[in-house]
């Protein structure tokens, strides 16, 4: 075997993944809850940075609506299953919270989307400010307290769900990429006059890719939800669930697909790390690493591996190359 | 037969006419050049074609069609292709994506990948980039982009081209190559409707000229007629024809 089938992805990559998926899914079996709940939050800011960037990467329309949409997610179960015995079965619970939300983003895709720039971004943030009190305010007039309770499905369910979501995101994001739509995607992004001169409807584009990713965004705020037992308005709604995505999408890389997928992990770990060990600093060190990577490496975690992986592949030319000289020197 | 016609055609922003009732039409077939001194409304004109504007009042007709309140991407799909006095290109991609977007995207029909590619591949052999397909766009020469851009058009399989500027920023190599580029495209069937500064290509390719002048359109006709028209001398080509005379 040589050394350039080693480095050949073609075989290897889905092999990997596979044993990857299957390795994740069988988990709950032997490890610790402490372990599984761990696993659950570094899928759910993968999820969520993963269907951030379907949209945000390519076009370059900076969205923060993320916490609209996984709060409406959120709030599905509970309102659903508040307090009484289950009255749908799990899985149409979830696809109803991705249905919601699908509509709400289309709605807010329609409407704002022809917004350029910064006043979108502005727009999808004010949704936000404006959610948290709206959502409050109903609470106390219908429901007359400020959370709900949601019955517990149990951990290991709600693993498997976020498992299923994650392979279902990863498959959609990686056919996206390599299908016209992506392509009309990037050419939103990189000049929408002449994508739109050319044939692309850029408004229907827009505004579905927006709609895909807010399903994600509600059925992960669902999953999340049946973990929780108690939502209100401030956690479902959170400001975090905005900016954490974009942070690790950002730091990651959007160029390539794996890009917001190592972003998440690092910042989820990191963010796991300084909460439990040096809650005190956690914003402090975020913030610097924020600012590092936005200076010194635009590109993000990806383009370091990529220019890493291109380097390797000179060398491991360079060796063959020199081998067969040798070789012939030989004969 | 007309392919295009544009009866009255007007466009304000705001309180100044920029395309004043101007009426044109083009002959299936034809190379039609639109000339005129800066801030005549030749870009507003083809800007008022492709639908990047809203037509202030008059009438746009392709192929019979009425062309008035459609999208820019629905009048690609029904034939007609532009180029950008300022290119548009898409820089990060590799000149072949560039051209792959017109394939896939600028037709009424779905094509397939292999057609896509195909198409793609023969709009960049007829504009001479084939060798330079993996190249991202933003690296390449302005001659280049503006072939990029042209290949990217050609992709959609237009009946109608608008070229705006294609050879403005070339040398004369370039603009000579340009200009039987220009010709091989109209022999392929391609109607082709061109914003030129360069006299000697303008004239040496169109058919017919049309001449606008703050928004108006003053005059008509061959390149002959053009060169010797009194107003189009006093007000455009003024100080070149005295020279040159």
């Amino acid at each position: 075997m040589n050394l350039a089938t080693l480095t050949s992805k073609k075989s290897l990559v889905p092999a990997v993944l596979v044993l990857l998926v299957i390795l994740l899914a069988t988990v709950p079996l032997y490890a610790s809850l402490g372990t599984i709940t761990l696993l659950i939050s570094f899928l759910m800011y993968i999820i969520l940075a993963v269907s951030w960037a379907m949209f945000s990467g390519p076009t370059g329309y900076i969205s923060l609506a993320s916490a609209a949409f996984f709060g409406i997610g959120v709030y599905t179960p509970a309102l659903l299953y508040a307090e009484g015995a289950p009255l749908l079965p799990l899985p149409v619970v979830i696809i109803i919270a991705g249905l919601v939300a699908l509509c709400c983003a289309l709605v807010i895709g329609a409407a704002t989307l022809r917004l350029r720039g910064i006043f979108f971004t502005m727009f999808t943030f004010g949704l936000i400010g404006a959610s948290t009190p709206i959502i409050q305010y109903f609470e106390f007039e219908t429901h007359g307290a400020r959370g709900r309770y949601i019955q517990s499905m149990g951990i290991d369910n709600v693993y498997y769900l976020m498992l299923i979501t994650f392979v279902a995101v990863m498959a959609i994001v990686y056919l996206l990429r390599r299908s016209r739509y992506g392509l009309a995607l990037q050419g939103i992004g990189q000049n929408e006059e002449a994508a739109a001169h050319m044939g692309v409807d850029t408004t229907r584009m827009k505004v579905i890719t927006f709609g895909i990713s807010g399903i994600f965004m509600g059925i992960t705020g669902a999953i999340m939800a049946l973990s929780w037992k108690y939502v209100d308005p401030s956690t479902a709604f959170n400001l975090n669930y905005s900016f954490l995505p974009l942070l690790m999408a950002l730091v990651g890389g959007m160029g390539q697909l794996y890009g917001p997928v190592i972003g998440a992990l690092g910042f989820a770990y990191l963010r796991y790390t300084l909460l439990s060990n040096a809650a005190r600093y956690y914003m402090l060190i975020f913030g610097i690493i924020m600012i590092v990577f936005i200076l010194f490496l635009p590109g993000g975690l990806a383009s370091l591996i990529e220019k890493g992986r291109n380097r390797l592949r000179e060398v491991i030319a360079r060796l063959v190359k020199g081998g067969e000289a040798g070789q012939h020197a030989n004969t | 037969m007309r392919i295009l016609e544009g009866q009255d055609v007007t466009k304000h922003f705001g309180g100044l006419t920029a395309v004043s009732h101007v009426d044109f039409f083009i002959d299936q077939g034809e190379i039609l050049g639109l000339i005129g001194p800066n801030g005549a409304g030749k870009t507003t004109l083809f800007n008022l074609i492709s639908a990047a504007f809203p037509i202030s009042s008059g009438e746009i007709r392709f192929k019979g069609q009425k062309l008035n309140g459609l999208k820019p991407h629905q009048i690609c799909k029904m034939g007609i292709a532009r180029t950008f006095q300022q290119t548009k290109i898409f820089p990060d991609m590799p000149v072949l994506q560039n051209v792959l977007v017109g394939a896939f995207f600028g037709k009424r029909k779905r094509v397939s990948g292999a057609d896509a590619a195909k198409e793609a591949s023969q709009a960049l052999e007829l504009v001479g980039l084939s060798a330079m397909s993996a190249i991202p766009t933003r690296d390449l020469t302005l001659v280049n982009q503006k072939r990029t851009e042209l290949a990217r058009a050609l992709a959609t399989k237009p009946e109608l081209l608008l070229l705006d500027e294609l050879m403005a920023g070339l040398n004369p190599t370039e603009v000579s190559e340009a200009m039987e580029l220009v010709k091989r495209i109209r022999d392929r069937g391609i109607t082709v409707f061109m914003v030129e500064h360069v006299m000697k290509a303008i004239m040496g390719i169109s058919g017919r000229i049309v001449v606008l002048h703050h928004g108006e359109k003053i005059a008509e006709g061959t390149c002959d007629e053009i060169s010797c028209n009194k107003q189009v001398i006093d007000i455009y080509l003024g100080e070149e024809a005295h020279a040159g005379g």
